[in-house]
């Protein structure tokens, strides 16, 4: 009888398997800390690289990463706090963070930056440090910085008699006017904005430029129909209105294809599209660079990139710091610079040689001094959204601008009743 | 003799056990949260959630992006499920042609696209949309047709996602109706014949009333599918341009899970549920007025 034999093995074996992987899950624990450590995209397939370093150093470590896709990781982080399964250490957006401080989800690292030697505020983009700054407590240690710069055909603007980058509003305006005539009866555009997957940042930086403010009172009521703003929101429409840059998105499906036919000769984007453009568009060589952003009464630009946070419900917050604090090292930067592209957090790695001689990166030192948080309110998000969908309306036609900037304060005040309600109880901290 | 009564219950249990906790409860649940504002703050700090009973459904009355999904939903029902339908009958009167040869190789073609996909699919068709490398529009420039940005255009792109949900779709349909065609017994349309009737005539008075149940099954499932219709925006256009795809469900994913506001998007699904059940309602009755 084998099925009656093996049933049998079973049944013995099993509680055998049991009982050792239960011994052995405690042999582990008594000798070293586990640390989950969740990291997205392209930054979760490349730290499992650099961390036999931090073995070598903390061997009483161990971590474990869990990478995943940026798609689904704001869903999953919501999910995985409402379920009580957070990880001790997480990537984080940085413009997440006042989402997750709102929920009471992260711990503060005032005491632990203030005993820190390997970490201090002043060697970070002031900027960029802001932005995990809630209530004079930081909630984040910036891991690595984006911005977005200009990035533009060098043999297009010199064509039609630009040596360099536009420098100020007036200069970008004419220069797109010019290339534009240039380009006569040929379906070519100036300058590409895209308008999907809810790119609010282009109109966002140009408001920051022009001096504009987005909310007002303590971040309580929108401020859409303020001068400034509204004249940048303006600056911003006519691009599209005067056909400067495309309005049909779907004409432009691969933007490094559009970039090197000349489709549109600028735009608008973050660090990630340097290397992209290197390796896809390689015939470009030499005829492309970036430049910050153009100026009007600063040239400001938006203070993206990805933190690191502990969550409140870690068991091991001195290890925990201990990784971040490995990975705030200059030396593990420049490290991770060449394993992902990622722009340093910390300004000494930005010596490294191979940043230094980039001529395309350099563009993004200059701009991360000059960066600015958007509004630290766990409702940015769903405002920025709120502004793009309003603007796409005006681009197409639908709604006189200052009628639309009343629309959308309005809506903006709606989403922040429960803000203003939470202040007035004193139940938030502003 | 009278605990035989209760049999039937004590074996359906399980069943209603399962209905139960997995259905019923969270269904309640979210009836009792469409009455607060339940928000991402709340998440943290549930004493932050405020009873408001019928705030979010007169907010959801007055929003104008509701009435726009809703709008938007309608009409990719009203039009996609009669063309889906209509699609669907006249593959399975096509395959069940007698002259019809390679019978088998056609019929799992028709049904391919049912199987695959939708995310893969969604590739496809972006590329045959393309305005200027598409494959559409090469094929109306032979017609004389300016080439049209059928994704990029507020005007055509529900269109556009209706004309892909057809395809995707039409081939489960097909399969039921062929099942039903087959059913038919041949000596109904022998009798037509003798009486002189031409083929239009046949499909009319044979073929349409022996396959009243199956159209009626076939309807139904069609609208409530369709209801749903969230996949193809969701990969496809993400609810835009200017909104003009954003179905109710995905307005209800985007405020649920997007920007956790669990109050309002249940409010909508409860809205949402009660429109459904009364047309499916209504369907049942004149079903009923139709049989009586």
């Amino acid at each position: 009888m084998p099925s009656f034999s093996r049933a049998w093995l079973w049944i013995v074996a099993f509680p055998l398997i049991l009982l050792i992987s239960i011994a052995s899950c405690n042999k582990n624990q008594s000798h070293q800390t586990d640390l989950t450590f969740w990291a997205m995209g392209a930054e979760g397939e490349s730290i499992e690289k650099l961390l036999p370093q931090l073995t070598q150093r903390h061997p009483d470590i161990k971590v474990k990463v869990q990478s995943i896709p940026w798609q689904p990781a704001h869903e999953k982080l919501l999910t995985a706090f409402a379920g009580g399964s957070t990880p001790d250490v997480c990537q984080l957006g940085n413009t997440w963070i006042p989402e997750f401080q709102a929920m009471r989800a992260l711990l503060p690292l005032d005491s632990l930056v203030a005993q820190s030697s390997a970490i201090k505020p002043e060697d970070f983009f002031a900027g960029v440090w802001n932005t995990n700054v809630i209530g004079e407590k930081p909630y984040g240690i910036p891991w690595y910085v984006d911005t977005r710069v200009l990035f533009y055909r060098k043999d297009i603007l010199e064509s039609v008699g630009y040596q360099q980058a536009p420098r100020t509003w007036d200069e970008w305006l004419d220069a797109c006017r010019k290339i534009k005539r240039q380009a006569g009866a040929e379906q070519k555009y100036a300058i590409f904005f895209s308008l999907i997957f809810n790119e609010w940042r282009a109109p966002v930086v140009l408001i920051l430029s022009n001096g504009g403010r987005l909310l007002r009172d303590d971040d309580c009521y929108g401020a859409f129909d303020e001068p400034a703003t509204l004249e940048a929101m303006r600056f911003y429409t006519t691009f599209f209105a005067e056909g400067l840059a495309p309005r049909n998105m779907t004409e432009v499906i691969n933007v490094f294809q559009g970039f090197s036919t000349g489709f549109f000769s600028m735009m608008i984007t973050g660090p990630w599209d340097v290397q992209e453009m290197r390796k896809r568009a390689a015939e470009l060589t030499g005829k492309w660079s970036t430049a910050p952003m153009p100026r009007k009464e600063n040239s400001s630009s938006t203070a993206g990139g990805s933190s690191l946070v502990i969550f409140k419900n870690t068991k091991n917050p001195s290890a925990a710091w201990k990784l971040i604090e490995f990975l705030s090292q200059p030396e593990t930067q420049i490290e991770f610079f060449r394993l992902t592209r990622d722009l340093p957090a910390v300004r000494s790695a930005w010596n490294a040689p191979e940043i230094k001689a980039d001529a395309e990166i350099q563009a993004f030192y200059q701009q991360l001094e000059n960066v600015v948080p958007t509004p630290k309110i766990a409702e940015w998000e769903q405002i920025a959204v709120k502004i793009q969908e309003h603007l796409e309306r005006v681009i197409f036609g639908q709604v006189a601008l200052e009628d639309m900037a009343r629309q959308l304060n309005r809506d903006v005040d709606r989403i922040l009743e429960k803000r203003r309600w939470l202040l007035t109880k004193g139940l938030i901290e502003n | 003799m009278q605990r035989s009564l209760y049999t039937p219950y004590f074996f359906l249990m399980p069943a209603l056990a399962t209905l139960l906790v997995f259905f019923f409860l969270p269904v309640l649940a979210a009836l009792a949260m469409s009455f607060t504002d339940f928000d991402i703050y709340s998440l943290g700090q549930i004493g932050w959630a405020r009873f408001v009973f019928l705030q979010n459904y007169r907010q959801l009355l007055a929003d104008p992006l509701f009435w726009k999904a809703m709008l938007n939903t309608c009409y990719f029902v009203l039009v996609g499920a009669p063309l889906t339908i209509a699609v669907a009958f006249f593959a399975a009167l096509a395959l069940n042609s007698k002259w019809l040869h390679f019978r088998s190789a056609f019929r799992l073609a028709l049904f391919m696209p049912v199987v695959t996909t939708l995310v893969a699919v969604a590739v496809v068709w972006r590329y045959l949309y393309h305005p200027r490398f598409g494959v559409v529009n090469y094929l109306l420039s032979f017609l004389g047709v300016a080439p049209i940005d059928w994704l990029g255009d507020p005007n055509w792109a529900l269109p556009a996602l209706i004309v892909l949900a057809v395809w995707k779709n039409f081939g489960y349909y097909m399969m039921i109706f062929l099942a039903g065609l087959q059913t038919i017994p041949d000596y109904l349309y022998e009798a037509a014949r003798l009486d002189g009737a031409n083929w239009w005539q046949q499909q009319r008075n044979v073929t349409l009333p022996q396959l009243a149940p199956t159209t009626f099954f076939v309807t139904f499932i069609t609208l409530i599918g369709y209801f749903q219709f969230f996949a193809e925006p969701y990969v496809m256009t993400q609810g835009g341009p200017l909104n003009s795809t954003l179905s109710v469900v995905l307005y209800l994913y985007q405020q649920g899970f997007r920007w956790w506001r669990m109050g309002y998007s249940t409010a909508i699904a409860f809205v949402f549920f009660s429109i459904v059940l009364l047309l499916a309602l209504l369907n049942m009755m004149m079903k009923r007025k139709q049989e009586a």
